[in-house]
């Protein structure tokens, strides 16, 4: 039964297969019963098959093909305390046109911002606001009382509401990592399922759900794991490691076996569902390791904007400085990129 | 009962760290009778990139401290230096094949130079500066400032007295400096390193490779981080390529000298590193 893919998916579906899948309804206990029942994760295994996917040799024109597909998989990212609409003018300026040298640099997927910054964002992208997948810079709003996402469930969805109402394409939400960690699974599935809603738009389409699982904060693969399946089970498009403000943020094996669940959930059901590594990823060697680790885990067809993003921020300018060292055959420095 | 000999292998000295070489490569350094040395590391372009990142890191930090400071940081490496005088004397005397009294005379000159630029740390801004006459109730003054990250081809006919005489210049205006040490004789520019490591030298001020800087020196000067090229000792190397690939990205080139003379202390060494700011400010009216 192959099922829609991203955004498209269909509310009702979505319910349902969790349904069919859980065998009863979404809460605490049968949740539970599902996602302890899962494997438990060979941690040592994962670590040391992300370190030998970490040890390929990209070279020559697969580098450079790899320079340019991660150049289109990266969300560029402020999300500082900050942020003014001045700030976003000049990230989407760089999200258009990252190297202003050279015309034949690829645009980034997206600018991920403030859900109040959606409009200035939308504002200074003109037309080229659009689908990553046609050649457009969308715009991602994080949401959900980002990062902390300590909040009543209303205020969370107003503030996601307001964010696809502003014209926000994709929406960043952070689970509720208390009560996932209490075992409050039924809670946190029903939030995602609300938030997930609430991106619906007045004419029947939805908002892009990422959700963000702060593996830095659940502390061990096990529940990385079953973090992501319920982010998948309650209708999430994209699994996110991190929201870049909490330390570890994504890592290599982190994000191995989100890839791994996304594997075996298209395995199961036919739908692919997209990964987002996020934070912590600043050079371009670690970012060609994460290509690696999803060409050989999901497979090549996850490398296009809606199933695989880099969130990141530094990380451009170092791809751009390995850009250039390799159009012009000598060594960049940080005076020929421009500053954020 | 007879010991085996434990011998040294002499690694890299990048951003505060002893690494191999990424490469994997070393060769073999030998004295000047033939006999086997030590095994150096043969730094590959991706170590120079490496050194040029640590030192792009370190500029911050070296140039933002105050004059005083940094000649008081120089001083203690001659006095470390100083401590470690048996070692440079043994090992400038297996290498280079001189008696001891050369050597000495070698590690003394080395030392006195250090010093020696020490000391202009907090004054040589004052003869390279000048407060500028103005038409206006201004005060107009010109300052050096370090001009960032210089590559240096070190002299390739000393152990220890060619890189002293070149590496402590660029520091005392408060630059980061990717030494490339004398192919033949590098052990003494790794000891040195040693010596550096331990002193209150910043990680990444000072980068030793070691290895061909045939191999080396193009990589460094065509790097758009790199900001200046000493190539003082590139005299047997295709010196002109390197000036002009060097004026692709603008940098400050000092060319090849030779003889016993390259590299003598003077005031133009520093100066030559550093950038001029000149500054304008009101006077008081009353």
């Amino acid at each position: 039964m192959p099922a829609p893919i991203s955004a498209g998916t269909s509310l009702v579906t979505a319910r349902e297969r969790a349904l069919a899948v859980l065998g009863g309804e979404p809460d605490d206990a049968t949740l539970r019963r599902y996602l302890h029942g899962i494997a438990g994760v060979d941690a040592v295994g994962l670590e040391q098959r992300a370190a030998a996917l970490g040890t390929r040799s990209i070279k020559t024109t697969s580098k450079s093909w790899a320079l340019d597909r991660i150049i289109s998989l990266i969300d560029l990212t402020t999300l500082e305390g900050a942020d003014t609409p001045g700030k976003v003018r000049s990230l989407v300026a760089k999200a258009m046109n990252p190297d202003p040298a050279d015309a034949t640099t690829p645009r980034v997927a997206a600018v991920c911002v403030y859900g109040d910054m959606v409009p200035s964002a939308i504002d200074a992208l003109g037309g080229a606001h659009g689908d990553p997948d046609d050649g457009g810079i969308a715009v991602a709003a994080v949401a959900t009382a980002f990062p902390s996402g300590r909040a009543s469930l209303d205020v969370k969805l107003a503030d996601t509401a307001e964010a696809v109402a502003a014209g926000a394409d994709e929406i960043d939400m952070v689970i509720d990592r208390g009560a996932f960690l209490a075992g409050r699974y039924g809670l946190v599935f029903d939030q995602i399922a609300a938030v997930k809603e609430a991106c619906r738009r007045p004419d029947g389409t939805s908002a892009s759900l990422k959700v963000i699982l702060e593996t830095g904060e659940l502390v061990t693969y096990d529940n990385v794991r079953r973090a992501s399946w319920l982010s998948i089970l309650a209708g999430g498009d994209f699994i996110k490691t991190s929201t870049g403000k909490v330390q570890p943020a994504a890592t290599l094996p982190v994000t191995l076996l989100m890839l791994e669940v996304v594997r075996d959930w298209h395995l199961m059901t036919g739908q692919r569902i997209g990964v987002k590594p996020a934070g912590g990823i600043r050079s371009s060697k670690d970012a060609i390791k994460y290509l690696v680790t999803v060409a050989e885990t999901a497979g090549e067809e996850w490398l296009q904007p809606h199933l695989f993003r880099f969130g990141a921020s530094s990380l451009l300018n170092d791809v751009l400085l390995q850009r250039q060292k390799t159009t012009s055959g000598h060594y960049s420095g940080a005076d020929y990129v421009t500053i954020d | 009962m007879s010991r085996l000999a434990v011998p040294k292998t002499y690694k890299l000295y990048i951003g505060g760290a002893f690494p191999r070489s990424e490469s994997g490569r070393t060769y073999e350094v030998v004295s000047a009778s033939g006999a086997f040395l030590a095994n150096a590391a043969k730094a590959s372009r991706k170590d120079a990139r490496d050194a040029v990142v640590a030192a792009r890191a370190a500029v911050a930090g070296w140039g933002g401290a105050t004059a005083y400071n940094r000649g008081q940081v120089l001083y203690r490496i001659a006095e470390l230096l100083e401590g470690r005088r048996a070692q440079f004397v043994a090992e400038i005397e297996e290498a280079e094949g001189v008696t001891r009294a050369v050597a000495s005379a070698q590690v003394d000159e080395a030392i006195d130079r250090w010093v020696w630029y020490a000391g202009w740390a907090d004054k040589f801004a004052q003869v390279a500066g000048n407060a500028n006459p103005v038409a206006g109730p201004y005060f107009n003054i010109s300052v050096p400032e370090p001009t960032g990250v210089v590559a240096v081809i070190v002299p390739q006919d000393s152990s220890l007295l060619g890189f002293v005489s070149t590496v402590a210049p660029a520091l005392v205006a408060g630059n980061a400096v990717v030494a490339v040490a004398s192919e033949r004789f590098p052990l003494s520019a790794i000891s040195l390193a040693e010596v550096l490591a331990t002193s209150d030298v910043p990680k990444g001020v000072v980068n030793v490779l070691t290895g061909s800087p045939a191999e080396i020196a193009p990589w460094l000067a065509s790097h758009a981080d790199v900001n200046a090229l000493d190539l003082v000792g590139a005299g047997d190397l295709d010196w002109i390529s390197l000036e002009i690939e060097a004026a692709d990205t603008l940098k400050r080139v000092l060319r090849p000298e030779q003889g016993p003379d390259a590299a003598a202390p003077a005031l133009g060494r520093i100066s030559a590193f550093t950038e001029t700011k000149t500054v304008w400010h009101t006077k008081s009216l009353r």
